[in-house]
């Protein structure tokens, strides 16, 4: 990769994400077999959410290069909580660290701090923003799975707020998919997303149905409908039943169809899926690893 | 003074802004932060009558001359707009108005998440769209009413 930092999806050209997803495979073939890859690297991670998931693979990824992990704790215990600025604290990590892990609750946390800080900055999960390390795992399982060209994939749930969806999205447009986006007209894709797929010239249709696409589909990628961006609990009740799947609801599917979703999951998906060939989430949660020793290789190479 | 006379009369050094869209007078005057407590002589003609806009804003501003980012967002809320630089009593200098590529530290983000709404040392900055313009940080188009955005001081 060109880059020192990995701030949004829309930064990775075919060949950047390619050369991940080679390496992820490799690493992924026999993950204890790097352990002297990076033996003096030190990850700082600046989590200002929760993201356990996130996290420990991160840190289990540069573990598994050889290298070690410095956590800044939670915000409470932290001296955020006496109000220093998120600029000061990740200058200050950086001081530690050869490389940053960021997750934040504000749109454009992580451009900021990649302006401030001269270690490269990875970024995972900026509010409703970008996730594109996520984006990296998710390619990785669906080349696995279904290949990352002449493909069709539906993406449903909620569209709006769903930061892996719209870095997935963005990515997507590097490759021959037609992406079909299936959710309930108050969660449809925000206007920020659709400008940037229409400039990228991406093959896109949205749908308010899973049924109108389903049978055509190689993948599905399910996201949470989140409790609280609804008011009414009825009409939560509503829509998350609508956007769920089961067994019945696949009937239609091809036989090769990958289910994907980024988990945690709540009730989108019913647990019988879980057995059948369809289900993908659980792989996809495990690729997290090998996907992100093959970015920080990258990146604390680059470094030397 | 006659209003004839008010909307002729030549200042004798600063800047006029011709040509503004008919109703955008005072969101011009807020761009330039001038709100009558910083003491420049301002004179402002709204729906002035125009031949080639049917009607237009002016604003005369005495013993001021005004910088790129000022100029860059008046582009955006006034493209028509044209810059007179008065010296002695002389219109010295005419600028049209370009639309920039972006500008900077000028409007502030309408998305309260935005981590330039947060209290960190950054300042705004907004790609500028055809139909409107875009947070660099958190990629929210803006494409209606700019003018309320303009982070005056
Ligand atoms: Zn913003």
């Amino acid at each position: 990769m060109r880059h020192d930092h990995l701030i949004t999806a829309k930064q990775l050209s075919r060949e950047d994400v390619e050369s991940v997803l080679d390496r992820a495979a490799e690493f992924d073939a026999d993950p204890a077999a790097f352990g002297d890859r990076h033996p003096d690297a030190i990850l700082g991670l600046c989590f200002y959410e929760p993201s356990t998931r996130t996290k420990m693979s991160f840190e289990t990824a540069i573990k598994r290069l050889g290298g070690d992990a410095v956590d800044m704790g939670t915000v409470e215990s932290s001296s955020v909580k006496k109000g220093e600025s998120l600029a000061d604290t990740a200058r200050v990590v950086a001081g530690y660290a050869d490389a940053l892990v960021l997750r934040h609750p504000s749109q454009g946390a992580a451009k900021m701090v990649g302006e401030f800080v001269d270690v490269p900055l990875l970024n995972a999960g900026d509010g409703a923003g970008h996730h594109p390390t996520q984006t990296l795992l998710d390619l990785y399982t669906i080349r696995e799975n279904a290949g990352l060209d002449d493909l069709t994939i539906g993406i449903m749930g909620d569209l709006k707020y769903g930061r892996t969806v719209h870095s997935l999205a963005h990515a997507l447009t590097n490759f021959d998919a037609s992406q079909h986006f299936v959710s309930p007209e108050s969660l449809k894709l925000p206007r920020s997303v659709r400008y940037d797929l229409h400039e990228a010239g991406a093959n896109v249709r949205e749908h308010t149905e899973l049924d109108d696409i389903l049978p055509e589909l190689d993948v599905l990628y399910v996201t949470r409908i989140q409790r609280e961006r609804f008011p009414d609990e009825n009409e939560y009740q509503e829509i998350a039943g609508e956007y769920g799947i089961d067994l019945e609801t696949l009937e239609d599917a091809k036989d090769e169809l990958t289910v994907m979703h980024p988990l945690p999951r709540v009730d989108e998906i019913a647990p019988e899926v879980d057995d059948t060939e369809y289900a993908a989430y659980f792989e996809q949660a495990h690729n997290g690893v090998p996907v992100r020793m093959a970015l920080l290789d990258q990146l604390l190479e680059g470094d030397r | 003074m006659s209003d004839h006379q008010l909307r002729v009369s030549k200042i004798p050094r600063g800047t006029v802004i011709d040509h503004i869209r008919a109703g955008q007078a005072l969101n011009v005057l807020a761009i330039l932060g001038i709100d009558g407590a910083s003491g420049e002589t301002v004179s402002v003609g709204m729906n002035v009558p125009s031949d080639q806009m049917g009607h237009k804003d002016i604003v005369k501003v005495e013993d001021r001359e005004l910088s790129q980012d000022e100029v860059d967002v008046l582009s955006l809320i006034a493209p028509e707009a044209t810059i007179n630089i008065i010296r002695d009593y002389e219109v010295v200098e005419k600028q049209y108005l370009e639309r920039p590529d972006r500008v900077v530290g000028v409007l502030s983000c309408p998305n309260h998440n935005c981590i330039t709404n947060a209290d960190e040392p950054v300042d705004t900055e907004f790609e500028v769209l055809d139909d409107g313009v875009r947070c660099e940080y958190c990629e929210t188009i803006v494409r209606e009413d700019l003018a309320a955005h303009i982070a005056v001081e």
